[in-house]
């Protein structure tokens, strides 16, 4: 595993002197050709978003099936300025953070007590994982007639589809805590405070953040279904509402929305993987590159 | 650092062990074992694998429990393992202070470190530590505690030699500054030589000889003694 790493690291180095020396080409080395690289990553996405406008105007592609990238620009400044986007934004947030707080405290707290205690392992365990398999979406109709299709039927999806991955990803954070690490604090005469505080929560660490960037994606995927089925605000409605009206440049908009805030949650979780675990040798040297 | 005066130190106890039995089910690992260590004293303890030497320090350590007999021993004495067992989410003061009480914790690892040698890496990861250095920080982390005993087991085993020597001279130095009693577990005959000033040796869950080794030695000879009193024969061509 460790020498596997070593050779990808080496092979995929720019500097490789006998990669350099192989080919018949003088090769563009260093800097400059990570550069390019950089470039051409961006170029290729840049050319589908102009092949995209062009056949748009010239009608290859009609507005009702795809609106043109300008066209959805346009509309999102419309919204921005004179609809309702940002209140619709601010809603759907809203949403997600608290579901992502009542699911992932209750996920959190679960998976604590199972990683800890034996009894709550035989208690809870089993019931959560054969809860685990059933496809979170699946269970919508059912928590519609519970709650309706108010904000507590949203909330409660989000939540379903947090606790799962942040549950899973407590109880093995604790449970794969090295036990000889342990045997040093008490060595060191820690209680067992200051045992779980210093040496069992940190050493969990790293598995309950990719549990967390895990359920981030999952939180926005329940908000997304939840939302097109009956809203009267937020990202969904909007979506909903245009669809009545067959404007398309306004549900592209709610896509591209969605798509922009997945990526704003898996950057920062990142964002607090590399803060929280520079210690972590492999996540140092993910952040050094 | 309180140490004790150099002339009263040879009397004082540092662990006593009293018909220690510890089984595994029916199998007796340790059958009666009786030891007796002072302050300031360096007794090796070594044996082919397997013998039970690090059942013994772990029994001497409060790490496991026992099925017979008596230890007197300090309830936490300083343990050095074969590997480091730094917490990786601390930095090298932090995992020195590890368990000390709050004032002054900062200042009394940054004096544990400076005497292994590291006291300007304060503030690094662990990850930035070589094995050598890591090794060190775990002996800062022992003396760190003033221990009455100091107990190893084969803290040396995974450094390649020159490190390993450079790590001999340096707890040489801090155990005759500080004067612990010592327990070193090792299944290397040169290193009990070079360091003890005792050496036991287990053969079948009992300790089957007790030699001093009293300076200027002579090294071969007590080395082949050793070697045959653990079934490794000297080599005649």
């Amino acid at each position: 595993m460790t020498i596997l790493v070593g050779e990808m690291g080496a092979s995929s180095s720019p500097r490789s002197g006998r990669r350099a020396n192989r080919s018949p080409v003088p090769e563009i080395t260093g800097e400059r050709r990570e550069h390019l690289l950089f470039l051409l990553s961006w170029i290729s996405p840049l050319i589908l978003v102009v092949l995209w406008e062009a056949a748009s105007r010239t009608g290859v592609l009609s507005a009702h099936v795809l609106p043109p990238p300008s066209g959805v620009v346009f509309t999102a400044w419309k919204q921005a300025v004179g609809g309702t986007l940002f209140r619709d934004l601010f809603t759907s947030l809203a949403r997600a953070m608290l579901g992502f707080l009542i699911g992932g405290g209750i996920g959190f707290a679960l998976g604590t007590l199972v990683g800890f205690s034996l009894l709550f392992g035989a208690l809870i365990d089993r019931s959560v994982q054969m809860l685990r398999t059933i496809p979170f979406l699946a269970l919508l109709p059912l928590v519609i007639v519970w709650f309706g299709v108010g904000e507590a039927q949203k909330v409660f999806m989000v939540s379903l589809g947090v606790m799962f991955p942040i549950y899973i990803n407590t109880v093995l954070g604790i449970r794969q805590v090295d036990p000889k690490l342990i045997e040093l604090g008490r060595v060191c005469g820690l209680g067992r405070t200051r045992m779980i505080r210093e040496i069992v929560l940190p050493g969990a660490l790293p598995s309950l953040l990719t549990g967390v960037r895990y359920s981030l994606a999952t939180a926005w995927l329940a908000l997304v279904v939840a939302e097109t089925i009956g809203a009267s605000a937020g990202i969904g409605y909007l979506a909903l509402d245009a669809r009545e009206f067959l404007r398309t440049d306004v549900v592209v908009l709610t896509i591209v929305i969605y798509a922009g805030i997945g990526i704003l949650a898996d950057s920062t979780a990142r964002w607090l993987e590399r803060r929280l675990l520079d210690w972590h040798p492999s996540y140092a040297r993910e952040a050094r590159r | 650092m309180n140490v004790a005066p150099r002339a009263s130190a040879p009397l004082e106890t540092a662990a006593v062990v009293a018909g220690l039995v510890r089984a595994y089910g029916e199998r007796r690992v340790l059958d009666h074992v009786d030891l007796h260590i002072a302050r300031g004293e360096f007794v090796a303890l070594i044996g082919r694998s397997g013998c039970g030497k690090t059942t013994l320090l772990r029994a001497l350590a409060g790490l496991d429990s026992i099925q017979g007999g008596r230890i007197e021993a300090p309830r936490t004495p300083a343990v050095i393992f074969q590997e480091h067992r730094l917490l990786p989410w601390k930095s090298l003061w932090q995992n020195v202070a590890l368990g000390l009480g709050e004032p002054g914790a900062r200042d009394r690892a940054s004096a544990a470190l400076e005497e292994v040698g590291l006291g300007d890496r304060l503030d690094d990861w662990p990850r930035t530590l070589s094995g050598g250095q890591a090794q060190r920080v775990a002996l800062a982390r022992a003396l760190v505690r003033e221990p009455t005993l100091l107990l190893l087991d084969e803290p040396f085993a995974a450094l390649d030699a020159l490190t390993r020597i450079q790590m001999h001279r340096l707890i040489k130095r801090l155990v005759a500054k500080h004067r612990p009693g010592v327990l070193l577990v090792t299944h290397d005959v040169d290193e009990a030589i070079n360091l003890a000033d005792r050496i036991l040796i287990m053969r079948g869950g009992g300790l089957a000889r007790d030699l001093a080794v009293t300076r200027p030695i002579d090294a071969a000879d007590l080395r082949a003694e050793l070697l045959s009193e653990l079934g490794v024969g000297v080599e005649t061509d």
